[in-house]
Order: structure tokens, then sequence, then C-alpha cells
């Protein structure tokens, strides 16, 4: 079975913090790591390697230096990598983002299964699994919680809905997007560590995936940033003073007031 | 080629927008900022600039005639022919954005079965409800539901499309907006029309919650976001136009993937709804006091809720969890207990109407945003509040 796991780098805190004088982002060494989310879709693709045999390549688009989460997928045990990388994908949304890992996709060639992790740390829109999906023309299952039985042309897998949970089968090629419930990530051994430094990682640019550039980066983007900003907080608490004693029976006071 | 542009007669050389790059993606040659490979175009250094010196510049790709799409039209989740609230919160946000954009809103009700449900759509701000009922739409499944949305968007062009932030549409939303070709905001905490342009202003909080991002889809439609349950409130006025247009089943092939069990959990475990929150973090010390705020909860006929290291730590369910990555609540009370209030758990609970929180430390990042602070040990001020409210119990009972 050969299987692409999507990965994202992301700044290795989820803690933005702000210089509250100049209103910019305080950057504080950080180092790039992989989405969290996605470990557990890469978890995932090794242990069904490990039980019906494959080939697991990690997928990313993302900034030369992005290079460096894929040799750590590889270091956990996936196969090899591949880096969309070119300036003319900078600026992308989901769609762009999509449509160029779609032919990322295409490149890896008779793809089975792909997995992608339920939503990225910084981004959170939870949407490229989906896109990816339709421009792939496969379908698609989101919130998988458990794999049950899996072979070359089947997959039978458990997901969370709104209203419960649900099993269900599919064919491959299917992508599939998975919840952290899944597994627990294995830590890189030390021969995979080693591997990674010379294992296969494939650089594409916009030219050898052959991209139509009005589908890439920016002009492929729909959607626009037009500003930021941060956003107000109040702070005009009272604050409910005494011992404990009184402190909670004012506390209920005022729980009785608005309830 | 579409790209960033610094106008090197503007720039100063100041350096701010270097800091202020998370991307690494600016740096000084000739005392004039430069922009290398890393750049992802999101736009902070333009902010940033006191000299107005960058910008970034867009090919226009895009031929669709704009004029031809019209009205906010809401996809009406429904799970066992039960419409998800956040359906009705949705068309009572489309109301008030089809005033500024004198259009109508039609409401998108699929399902089996489900044409009684129609007047409660009326109720919160549909015009018109356009409805199918198959067997097969019974069980909402991605297949056959975005072939039939693709449907609805190519015959009668919406210029809104709103979802609800629900697994389901979290799910086909994306997959609907790739197959249209337009853009999808996720997770909008605000929605309005821009004055000038009558473009759907769309607002949701990037970088964790520390900054509002505000996006436009202006050259392509329909104009899509989801929004999560509990965010816009739900208002119920009655309209006079009640106009209900059935659709037919458009053909769509046997879906790949098959259901084989659906297993129904009881809906009174979610959070999301609940009017009266309980919510505990790590501040409360040992798993044993999570009994005390479980009878709390119970006293008040309320739910508990917990901060996220709870659920990681395994003291808790993530069905339970408040924040970025858990349930966004909006309940008329939330007492916190031992939340210090991550910026992720803020970020879910700011639909709150009343909160009072309890934590020893007096600059927790908590009290910015309750009315009520209290300093102090949350175990004891809840054994206390408890034991009051178990007296106060028993004299109604021998009253």
């Amino acid at each position: 079975m050969k299987i692409v796991v999507c990965v994202k780098q992301v700044p290795s805190t989820n803690e933005v913090r702000l210089d509250p004088e100049t209103n910019t982002i305080i950057r504080d060494g950080k180092q790039s790591v992989i989405n969290p989310f996605d470990t557990y879709a890469l978890e995932e693709a090794i242990r069904i390697k490990e039980k019906i045999q494959g080939e697991v390549i990690a997928l990313s688009m993302g900034i030369p230096a992005a290079e460096k989460i894929l040799r750590d997928a590889v270091s956990v045990g996936a196969d090899s990598g591949m880096l969309l990388s070119d300036r003319s994908f900078a600026g992308a949304d989901t769609l762009a983002t999509a449509y160029t890992l779609s032919l990322g996709v295409k490149k890896i060639s008779e793809v089975d299964l792909i997995l992608c992790g339920k939503m990225a740390v910084d981004g959170d829109t939870a949407q490229i699994g989906p896109e990816l999906a339709e421009n792939l023309k496969i379908p698609h299952i989101t919130n998988v919680s458990e794999i049950i039985e899996i072979n070359d042309s089947e997959i039978i897998c458990r997901t969370i809905t709104e209203t419960g949970k649900r099993l269900v089968k599919t064919k491959t090629p299917v992508l599939l997007t998975v919840l952290k419930d899944i597994n627990m990530p294995r830590l890189p051994s030390i021969d995979g560590v080693i591997n990674s430094l010379d294992a296969p990682v494939a650089v594409e640019n916009a030219e050898s995936l052959g991209a139509n550039k009005s589908y890439i980066g920016l002009s492929g983007s729909p959607t626009q940033v037009v500003k930021t900003y941060i956003p107000e907080r109040k702070n005009e608490s009272i604050e409910i003073k005494g011992d404990s004693e009184t402190k909670s029976e004012k506390i209920n006071s005022v729980i009785k007031e608005v309830i | 080629m579409s790209g960033l542009i610094i106008d090197s007669d503007a720039c100063r050389g100041c350096g701010i927008c270097i800091k202020s790059c998370s991307y690494e993606a600016l740096e000084m040659k000739d005392k004039k900022a430069q922009v290398n490979e890393n750049c992802v175009l999101c736009g902070m250094c333009i902010e940033s600039c006191p000299f107005d010196a960058i910008k970034i510049e867009k090919e226009k790709t895009n031929g669709i005639e704009l004029e031809d799409y019209k009205d906010i039209w809401v996809f009406i989740e429904q799970n066992d022919g039960e419409i998800e609230p956040v359906s009705y919160e949705l068309l009572s946000k489309a109301r008030e954005l089809s005033k500024e954009r004198n259009c109508s809103v039609n409401a998108l009700l699929l399902g089996e079965d489900i044409s009684k449900e129609a007047d409660k759509l009326f109720a919160y701000g549909a015009n018109k409800v356009y409805i199918s009922e198959y067997e097969i739409l019974k069980d909402n499944l991605e297949e056959i539901y975005v072939e039939f949305l693709d449907k609805v968007v190519l015959d009668y062009k919406p210029e809104i499309f709103l979802f609800g932030a629900t697994n389901f549409g979290r799910s086909i939303a994306p997959r609907i907006a790739a197959r249209v070709k337009t853009g999808l905001t996720a997770d909008c905490t605000i929605l309005e029309i821009d004055e000038e342009s009558g473009l759907l202003n769309q607002t949701r909080p990037a970088f964790g919650g520390n900054l509002m991002a505000q996006i436009v889809c202006p050259e392509h439609r329909p104009q899509m976001a989801t929004v999560r349950p509990g965010v816009m409130e739900a208002v119920k006025k009655e309209t006079n136009t009640k106009e209900v247009i059935n659709i037919d089943m458009p053909s769509i092939k046997e879906p790949s993937i098959k259901i084989l069990e659906n297993i129904i959990e009881k809906k009174a475990e979610s959070i999301s709804d609940a009017e009266i929150i309980v919510s505990v973090g790590r501040g409360i010390g040992s798993q044993k006091n999570l009994a005390l705020v479980e009878r709390l909860a119970e006293l008040l006929g309320g739910k508990v809720g917990v901060s996220r290291p709870l659920v990681d730590v395994g003291w808790a369910d993530q069905k339970n969890q408040i924040g970025q990555t858990g349930s966004i609540v909006a309940p008329k009370l939330l007492v916190t207990f031992g939340i210090s209030g991550a910026i992720q758990h803020l970020a879910g609970i700011s639909g709150a109407e009343t909160i009072i929180s309890i934590n020893t430390d007096k600059d927790a990042a908590i009290f910015t945003v309750a009315n009520y602070k209290v300093v102090g040990d949350c175990v004891e001020i809840l054994k206390s509040m408890i034991s009051k409210l178990e007296k106060k119990c028993e004299k109604e009972q021998v009253v």
C-alpha cells in the first residue's frame, strides 16, 4: 500500500506573544516542528506499513527549510519525503494549497491512501483534507478515531459524528483525516535519525509539477486577508473579596441573580 | 506574478517590518528592507510599516460574472431529523446581513421527512426554504451532500453560503468550495457586509486568538464561511414571506463510502449548548477534587467543562474540553475554578454572558475576561459553596 502523509511546518510553540508597544510578534528563537496533529497521521501510516507492508511518503508544501520536518518524518519511519517549494506558492490560501498538494500526490502517483491530521495548530481551518480529496476526485472521511480493518483495496474505520460514532467502509484510494485519539506517536530511534540524514527528499517546484499559475499561491487564492488587529479584551471585573466563607456566600448570591 | 512589493523609495530602513515577520522573510540590504524566499505573504509586515512602503500585488485571474450571484443561503444541518441549533444561529445572522444586501435569506433543508421543520426556519430568519426530502439524505453522507450542494450552487448561484462548523459542516464546506473553486473562511466570529464594497467581511481568530484577521473573497462566488456553534445568537422573529420550494434529487452515483453502523450517543453530553457551566482547570490540584466540581454543577443544574491540561493528563474526556481545540461554549453563566486562561481557552468562552472566575493567581489571564474576579483557593471555596447550597436545598425541602 502506498501511503502519503501530509505534514505542515508550524512554530514549535503555539503561544504567540505580541510586543505590546509595537504590536508585532515576539520571536524567541522558536523552532519549527511537524504540526502536532500530523504526527498522529504519520504514526498511523507507519503502523499500517508495519501491519500490511507498504511505502510511506511524507508530503509538505513550504519554504526550503521545511525539508527538516520531512527528515523528521523519515526518522520515525517514513520512507521518503517530498517538499513542494517555490516562491510562487507563497500566499496560498487553503484552496491553492490543496491544489498544489494534489500535484505532489499525482507526481508520487498510484497512491492508495492519504492521511492528514485533523487540522494545523496555526491555521486551525481543517479544510486542507477535504479540499485535497476534491482536487484528486477521491472520497474523504474526516475525524477518524480508529482504523479497524485495512487491506490494499478496503478500509473499515470509526469516525466521530455530531451525534456519536459511525462505523464506515470505504474503497481505496481515499483520504482520511485522523484525530489524536487514534494512536500515540512514537519517538525517533537513533537508527531512524541517522537514516533520515541522507534519506531521499525530493524537492519540486511549480514548473516540475506542471502547475497552472492561476491556481497556485496568491493568484490562486480566492480569499484575501484585508487586515489584522489585536482583539479588545474587556477588563471590568468586579473583585469579590473576604475569607473563603464570605467569598462563597457572595458568589452564590451572584449566581442566584444570574440564573 | 503576484508577490510582496517593497517600495524602496518609501522604505526608510527602520526595520520594524523585520521584527513583525514571524517567518524571517525580511532582511536589511543597503538600508532597505528586502524580501527573501521564506515569505508566505501573510501580510503582517504591511500593517507594521509606518511608511506604507509594503504591499501585496495580486494578479487578477478570475472571470466569473459576480452580478449573477445573489441572496444569502444557509445550509441547514439535520441529524436524525433534528436541526442543529447552529443552523438557527446562522439564519439570524443571515437575516441581519440580508438587510444590508437587500436580498433574500434562503435556507437549504435536506433530509428525510423533514418538511415539518420548515416553520422554525422562517421564525429564525429564512425568507424561503428550499427542501429536498429523500431517504438517501437522512444520513449525512459527504459524497451525496457535496453533489447536491454543487448542483444548488450551479443552479441558484448564491452570493453568500453559510455553514455551521460542525463535524459535518467542516467536512462538506471545504469540499464544495474546492469543487466550485471559491474561497472558504473557517470559524468566523464576526460576519458583516462592507459598506463600500458590499463584500462579506469575514473575521476569524488567527495565531491562536492573539490576532483577528479580516478576510474577504472579492472575485469568487459564493463567498463561503463556517461559524462555530454558539458564536452567533439565534433570534426568533416572525417573517411575512414564507415560501417553500421543493428541489428534486439530482442523479448521484452510488457513494463509495458505506455506513456499517451508526452509534448515537446522548446529546446531553455536549457542553456547547449548556446554559450553565462549571469549568475546571489544572488549579484544582488533584483528580479527587473533580467530584466537588461535579457536585456543584449538579446543584446549579449545569454541566462540567474542563481546560485542555485535564484532558491531556487523562482526568477528563475530550467531549468536555472547552477551547480552540475543544468546544466553543456560550452559557448564561460560567463559573471557572483553577483555570489560568490560556489564549486558546479564552477563544472558547468569549460568548459566555457572565463569568465568575476563581484562581489563586491574582494576575491570571482568566481575570481579563471574567465579570467577577475571586482570588482564592478553589477547593476551599468549592466546598463552602456546596455546603451553603446544600443547606439551602434542605431548608426548601423542609418548607
